[in-house]
């Protein structure tokens, strides 16, 4: 049925405002319900039901078989046999063994083991690899401290003519003062301005002067007018002037009153007795080591037997008892010894100055072919040098005035253990090696002597002598001046060697005077 | 066959030594000088030890291997030479 309602409205009334107003109800449709329809009525059952949007999947539980697991130690007695073998019987054991011996991998193996253990156990009986050295001396005092010298002071001379120090000496007690002698070395060239004086240095600066005429003979202290002795030194111990050798250095040792010695400028060191009656006599022994004059010859403070020696361009060291040579000797250096002087404590260090201004501290004890220790003291050449009686201040005195004073690391100035057993040991060896030397020397001379006395061709041989003695100078002057050309070419091509190593290589080889290069030259071509 | 006797009685024979004892890879001593009970101990021993040092050695460099292993104790030195597994041990004292 349809509910409607027309009404109709003039359109100038549109937009009117509406006037509302009440009036009673109307009923308009009446529905009475109808029994008959409540029998057609369905009742539904409710139901909850959710929803998700995913897949649909199920769920299960499983339980295993159980498995009884146990831990407990096993001692393993016998190896891997395989299974089939009861490690128990004897029989098959053997028998398996045999088998794998014959498999040729065992046997390659084997080999091989086998000569890699012989020589390990070679090693093992030939030397106890973990032998314990040194045990004894557990404790080694080494200092590592390397061997220095310190410059303290430099005293100049205060002259306007620089002078050359010819000798220092240091005051006995205390060590402060030094003494030094001055003189002008130089041939003739004696200005007529230069001082005569001498100065005595006080270290700290401040100096005294005195003079007095520095020349080296036998004073004697009270009667200072003239010598008290004069000796000839002439080696043929005639007394006779014309021979004899100008003396260059001095050596007292106050323990040994009546022994002196003197060293010369042609390189003989004489041993002289002050109390012999005759002058023949006073000359005791010579002996002769140097090329040139001996600028220095001291004692050993420690071991009065030996003595020490400076020359051309050695230091040598010799034994009283050994006159044919020097026990033992530097290498030739590269300048003129100047002076030397062994350490007051040490007895196997001693100190020696150069001409190229060096100061070269040895260690005999340490290393022989070089010296320990070698300081450039100054650019010119140094002349003199001496120990303070501490061992520790050296001064050293050059050409042009100035003296300078060093300070010696404690290593080189302090006594070490068993220095003086070890040195006394040493020298006693170099004897000993010096006199089996002699007497070898001596045995094949009267051989030769005997020889020479047999034959006939006595008269022959020695006019054949003499002749070869020239020949013989004249062969050493060649080979001299051919050494000295080949070591020149040597040092120029060693300049040279990072471009011409090839070259050089041929050169060697054609050139056959000196063996000893093809050592040095296969160095340099092993950098190629 | 019979230069594996000859290597073996020659090292035998040297001044010192006192056993030498053949392992294989299966710890099986093959061969030895010594009783039988002191050779299944070192054998044992020392086949652990020899596997321990080489997976040292290697473990420091994988490049490296384990080429001789020396045991030196009061009384004597245990020497094992490795390959393939395989083992030699040679026991010597030594002599002063």
């Amino acid at each position: 049925m349809e509910i409607t309602h027309v009404y109709a409205k003039l359109r100038s009334e549109f937009g009117r405002q509406c006037l509302f107003s009440d009036r009673p109800e109307e009923v308009m449709v009446d529905i009475h319900p109808e029994p008959s329809l409540a029998s057609q009525f369905i009742l539904k059952t409710r139901k909850d039901q959710g929803l998700q949007a995913c897949r649909d999947m199920s769920e299960h539980q499983v339980n295993t078989e159980r498995f009884e697991s146990n831990s407990c130690g096993m001692n393993h007695v016998e190896g891997g046999w395989p299974k089939d073998i009861n490690p128990k019987d004897v029989e098959q054991t053997i028998r398996f063994r045999k088998k794998v011996e014959k498999e040729e991998n065992y046997i390659n193996c084997l080999q091989h083991l086998g000569s890699v253990m012989e020589h390990c156990i070679k090693q093992n009986n030939a030397i106890d690899i973990y032998q314990q050295y040194f045990e004894e001396d557990e404790e080694l005092e080494e200092s590592s401290e390397l061997p220095s010298a310190k410059t303290i002071n430099i005293l100049r001379d205060p002259n306007e003519v620089k002078r050359t120090i010819t000798s220092l000496s240091w005051h006995p007690d205390g060590g402060r003062k030094l003494a030094a002698a001055y003189c002008n070395l130089g041939f003739q060239k004696n200005p007529k301005d230069m001082s005569l004086d001498s100065y005595i240095w006080e270290i700290g600066g401040s100096y005294g002067r005195f003079n007095h005429r520095g020349m080296v003979l036998w004073w004697d202290v009270r009667k200072l007018s003239e010598p008290t002795e004069r000796l000839v030194l002439d080696p043929g111990r005639e007394g006779n002037l014309d021979r004899a050798l100008g003396a260059i250095s001095l050596e007292f040792e106050p323990t040994m009153p009546t022994k002196f010695m003197v060293g010369t400028e042609q390189g003989l060191v004489v041993s002289c007795n002050r109390k012999a009656k005759t002058a023949a006599e006073k000359i005791v022994c010579t002996y002769d080591g140097h090329h040139g004059p001996i600028y220095a010859l001291q004692r050993n403070p420690f071991f009065p037997k030996n003595f020490l020696t400076v020359g051309d361009w050695t230091a040598r060291i010799w034994s009283e008892d050994i006159k044919e040579s020097s026990i033992m000797w530097t290498k030739y250096q590269m300048s003129y010894l100047m002076d030397a002087c062994w350490s007051p404590v040490r007895p196997s260090v001693f100190f020696t100055v150069k001409m190229e201004g060096v100061l070269d501290i040895w260690d005999i004890l340490f290393k022989q072919s070089d010296p320990s220790l070698s300081v450039k003291v100054s650019d010119k050449a140094l002349y003199s040098l001496r120990v303070q009686d501490n061992g520790q201040l050296v001064a050293c005195g050059s050409q042009n005035g100035e003296a300078t004073l060093l300070e010696i690391c404690s290593g080189l100035s302090t006594l070490q253990k068993n220095e003086k057993s070890l040195a006394a040991a040493m020298f006693e060896r170099e004897t000993k090696r010096e006199k089996i030397l002699e007497a070898r020397q001596r045995e094949i001379r009267l051989k030769e002597r005997s020889r020479s006395e047999q034959s006939r061709e006595d008269e022959a041989g020695r006019e054949d002598g003499e002749d070869n003695l020239e020949q013989l100078i004249a062969r050493a002057e060649n080979d001299f001046y051919s050494l000295v050309e080949a070591e020149m070419r040597r040092r120029e091509r060693r300049e040279e060697t990072p471009q011409e190593n090839d070259v050089c290589d041929e050169r060697e080889v054609q050139n056959g005077v000196e063996n000893g290069k093809t050592g040095d030259e296969t160095g340099n071509t092993d950098l190629s | 066959m019979a230069n594996v006797e000859e290597t073996m009685k020659r090292i035998e024979s040297h001044k010192g030594v006192i056993g030498t004892i053949v392992v294989n890879a299966e710890d099986i001593p093959i061969r030895t000088t010594l009783d039988n009970s002191t050779t299944a101990k070192y054998a044992r021993l020392l086949r652990n030890f020899t596997i321990l040092a080489r997976s040292t050695v290697r473990d420091v460099d994988p490049q490296n291997d384990l080429t001789f292993v020396r045991i030196r104790s009061k009384k004597h030195e245990i020497m094992i030479a490795p390959e393939n597994n395989n083992l030699l041990i040679v026991i010597q004292s030594p002599c002063e």
